[in-house]
């Protein structure tokens, strides 16, 4: 891991540009402070009019607030794309195949790699979706793989989002809004676009229709509009031409699915879920859930509606799974991993806690179903009492846990209140399964905004970029 | 579409239109509440049958009839009072919301600037509100939705339950103000007074907004019966009882067209359309203008049942 924070615009001796950022610097260097400040504002304006559209779909008043977005765009070059390419293609074959697994045969533990436990023990485990042979044998139909960069040529996977992922209407809009108020930019280099994501999705959905019989019919099931992910819900849909269904607009007749309509019952096929496992089927999951439909993992055992993601596949993304992926490539692929894993000390094994103990300052820790950035420590920005304070909750449940080395994430130049300054970026690529693999190029960039964080969440205080590949002859 | 979907339009449209009768009917009366005895406030609670709730409201205070301040406030703003203004726009802009990817951003946006603004200026102090003054904007701002929707939203299935339930409610509206206002003036229904009220019988056209309407079409002093026909049966009257019906006929059977399906909504629709096109005010009364009233308000209560039958919509 390199020692110095890798700057995605600037690096080696001379704080040299990097080829795929000569565009945006001499874009910088020719525009002016003030120009830069106006361009901000429109974006403010420009969002907070959009904001009130998209907040429209969305909560009560004030309730939801907008991501901040920036004006510089996180720029990746055509190569690199095609080892990132690669390397996730990769894993999500991996996954699918450990998800079918998992609710097979579960070779991989016969073989001595991921103890049975690990599976059946995991509070994600739904016993349910055992056995299930899914069209196409895919279980992760939208991954969402989180990258964070430390080097030239060093990128690592900090977590897999094989559940319910969210994120990618920014990657949509933040594209809309970049190519309106910097045109000229766009002019100069090829982006490659990413308009055409929707297109991808609904395409990767009609693929896993159990029935080939007939066009199969698509919905959108949302908790709805108190949700904080419903605008992308909504737009998501919108984008598709699909209809955006709550729990009560469908119901199970005779082990099919059918949507309430003003002509009468229609077939579902297909069902792009955005609501957790245990609210999906009151029958089979918490009978207290208003959200699900009664029924409905009836007709999926049955094969008359497929679920996207599949069921139970929280398996696979947990952070102590995590430390399996690489194992999980070698042995269903037979192939050497082209993405790396974070190293990763595991709470739950003896030498790994005692390290864990004693180097809490370096590592970040991270509870293992955690999520948002929320329950976890940052060793080397936490005072002694915050270390003191986490490792009484680290003593009382070590097998909660999951500590990592404190990355130098790569920063990109973003614009502040001080005007240009490097951030720490991650990158979220969406990843699509059907009876094909596509990946839609770039994916979601988040920026933490205050100086130095390592912390990108929305929910702590992280922004966006628009994410650009650059065309092969860029 | 969903059934969810044209539920929400439907019921969107029902109580826009509600609360749009409701400013409509406060304005006509506040200058008979002014001239009358103060009984003429449980008049007009009387139009929503609301009788009960109202003196309830009120406390054991003012049990005796009520103040125009009292009617207003608890027509209008009550926030408990399930059929006041602020309660029918909250649930209007609540349907809209849900659908708002199936809706214009010109029709949110009047609708949801309406809400803002009333929430906004019942939140600052009501000792100094300017109630009149408001449920004049109230109004005004709904006859720009009704018109926003009208000049942009799509011409789709969604389009027709909008107009049902803005229709269905409107011709309801109208048989009500009609057979409560009627009789609170003739109560034994008789055809003529001798002692003409001309206040009380232009009040009763204003809470359509048809007095001008009136002198346009029958050219002559007014007349209860000529009222009551104007009010019920005159097509080319946009708030009459026999024009919302014919469009709430008109908007089923182009969605019967689209589904190439009937059913009993349709049957009745039509069955209630007819009535109103083949009556004569002459026969109206020989029946009773009362029971014609009310046969037509069961039907109205009856096709709502039937369409959210036939469509699902429950």
């Amino acid at each position: 891991m390199a020692a110095r924070t890798f700057d995605e615009m600037r690096s080696g001796a001379d704080d040299a540009i990097r080829a795929p950022y000569q565009g945006v610097a001499s874009w910088l260097d020719s525009t002016s402070p003030e120009r830069l400040a106006a361009t901000r504002q429109e974006v403010d304006l420009f969002y907070r009019r959009h904001g009130i559209t998209f907040g429209a779909y969305g909560a009560a008043e004030g309730a939801e607030t907008t991501i901040p977005f920036d004006i510089i765009p996180r720029v990746i070059a055509w190569d690199e794309w095609q080892y990132l390419h690669r390397g996730l293609e990769q894993r999500v074959r991996a996954l699918n195949a450990f998800l079918v697994d998992a609710y097979g045969a579960r070779e991989i533990c016969r073989a001595g790699i991921v103890p049975e436990a690990q599976i059946l023990m995991n509070a994600e485990f739904v016993s349910m979706a055992q056995g299930l042979a899914l069209p196409g044998g895919v279980h992760a139909h939208i991954a969402g793989i989180d990258l964070v960069r430390t080097g030239e040529k060093e990128f690592y996977v900090l977590e897999d989002n094989v559940r319910t992922p969210s994120g990618v209407s920014y990657v949509l809009e933040n594209r809309e809004v970049m190519m309106r108020l910097a045109p000229e930019l766009f002019a100069a280099k090829r982006v490659l676009p990413v308009a055409n994501y929707t297109e991808e999705l609904l395409a990767t959905l009609r693929s896993v229709s159990f029935s080939d019989s007939h066009e199969p019919n698509v919905v959108l099931l949302t908790p709805g509009h108190y949700n904080s992910a419903y605008f992308e819900h909504a737009y998501l849909a919108d984008e598709m031409g699909i209809e955006l269904v709550t729990g009560a607009d469908l119901f199970v007749d005779e082990g099919r699915v059918y949507m309430r309509t003003p002509r009468g019952p229609q077939r579902v096929d297909v069902i792009y879920r955005r609501i957790d496992d245990a609210f999906l089927d009151p029958l089979a999951m918490r009978p207290d859930s208003f959200l699900g439909v009664a029924g409905l993992l009836g007709a999926l055992r049955a094969g008359r509606v497929n679920i996207v993601n599949a069921l139970g596949n929280g398996v696979a993304d947990d952070k102590s799974t995590y430390t399996y992926v690489p194992e999980m490539v070698r042995f269903y692929l037979g192939e050497s991993p082209i993405l790396q894993n974070v190293p990763t000390h595991r709470g739950d094994r003896a030498d790994d806690f005692k390290y864990i103990l004693e180097h809490l300052p370096e590592l970040v820790v991270k509870e293992v179903h955690g999520s948002g950035g929320k329950g976890m420590l940052v060793g080397p920005t936490s005072s002694k009492a915050e270390i003191a304070e986490f490792e009484a909750l680290l003593r009382a449940r070590p097998g909660n846990y999951i500590a990592q080395p404190t990355l130098a994430l790569s920063t990109c130049p973003t614009f502040v209140a001080q005007g240009v300054a490097p951030r720490h970026v991650d990158l979220r690529p969406f990843v699509l399964s059907g009876r094909k693999i596509t990946i839609v190029p770039g994916g979601l960039t988040r920026v933490a905004l205050k100086e130095g964080s390592l912390v990108v969440n929305s929910s702590q205080g992280g922004g966006t970029k628009d994410t650009w590949v650059l065309g092969p002859d860029a | 579409m969903l059934s969810s979907t044209a539920k929400n339009l439907y019921w969107m449209g029902r109580y826009l239109q509600r609360a749009k009768t409701t400013a409509r009917l406060i304005e006509a009366s506040q200058r008979m509440v002014l001239q009358s005895a103060g009984k003429e406030a449980e008049g007009v609670v009387a139009v929503f049958g609301m009788e009960d709730e109202f003196r309830q409201s009120r406390g054991q205070a003012q049990r005796q009839g009520g103040r125009l301040d009292d009617l207003i406030e608890f027509l209008a703003f009550d926030e408990t009072n399930p059929s006041s203004i602020v309660s029918s726009i909250a649930s209007a802009r609540r349907n809209a919301r849900e659908e708002r990817n199936n809706i214009t951003v010109d029709v949110w946006e009047s609708l949801n600037g309406l809400w803002l603004e009333l929430t906004a200026r019942l939140r600052r102090n009501r000792a100094t509100l300017d109630r009149g003054a408001l449920v004049e904007h109230v109004r005004k701002q709904a006859v720009m939705v009704f018109g926003a929707a009208q000049v942009t939203l799509l011409r789709d299935e969604a389009y027709n339950f909008f107009q049902l339930g803005a229709f269905l409610e409107r011709g309801d509206n109208t048989a009500r103000i009609l057979d409560v206002k009627y009789h609170h003036l003739l109560p034994d229904g008789r055809r003529q007074s001798e002692q003409l009220d001309y206040f009380a019988w232009s009040e009763v056209l204003a809470c359509i907004g048809a007095v001008r309407t009136y002198r346009r079409i029958y050219r002559s002093a007014l007349d209860p019966a000529k009222v009551a026909e104007l009010l019920l049966l005159r097509r080319d009257v946009p708030r009459s009882v026999h024009h919302c019906l014919w469009m709430v006929d008109l908007n089923m059977r182009e969605l019967a067209d689209a589904y190439g399906t009937r059913g009993e909504a349709d049957r009745l629709a039509g069955e209630l359309h007819a009535r109103l096109r083949y009556a004569g005010i002459d026969r109206v009364f020989d029946t009773g203008l009362a029971r014609f009233l009310g046969g037509v308000r069961d039907g109205i209560a009856t096709l709502n049942d039937e369409i959210s039958r036939q469509f699902l919509l429950d």
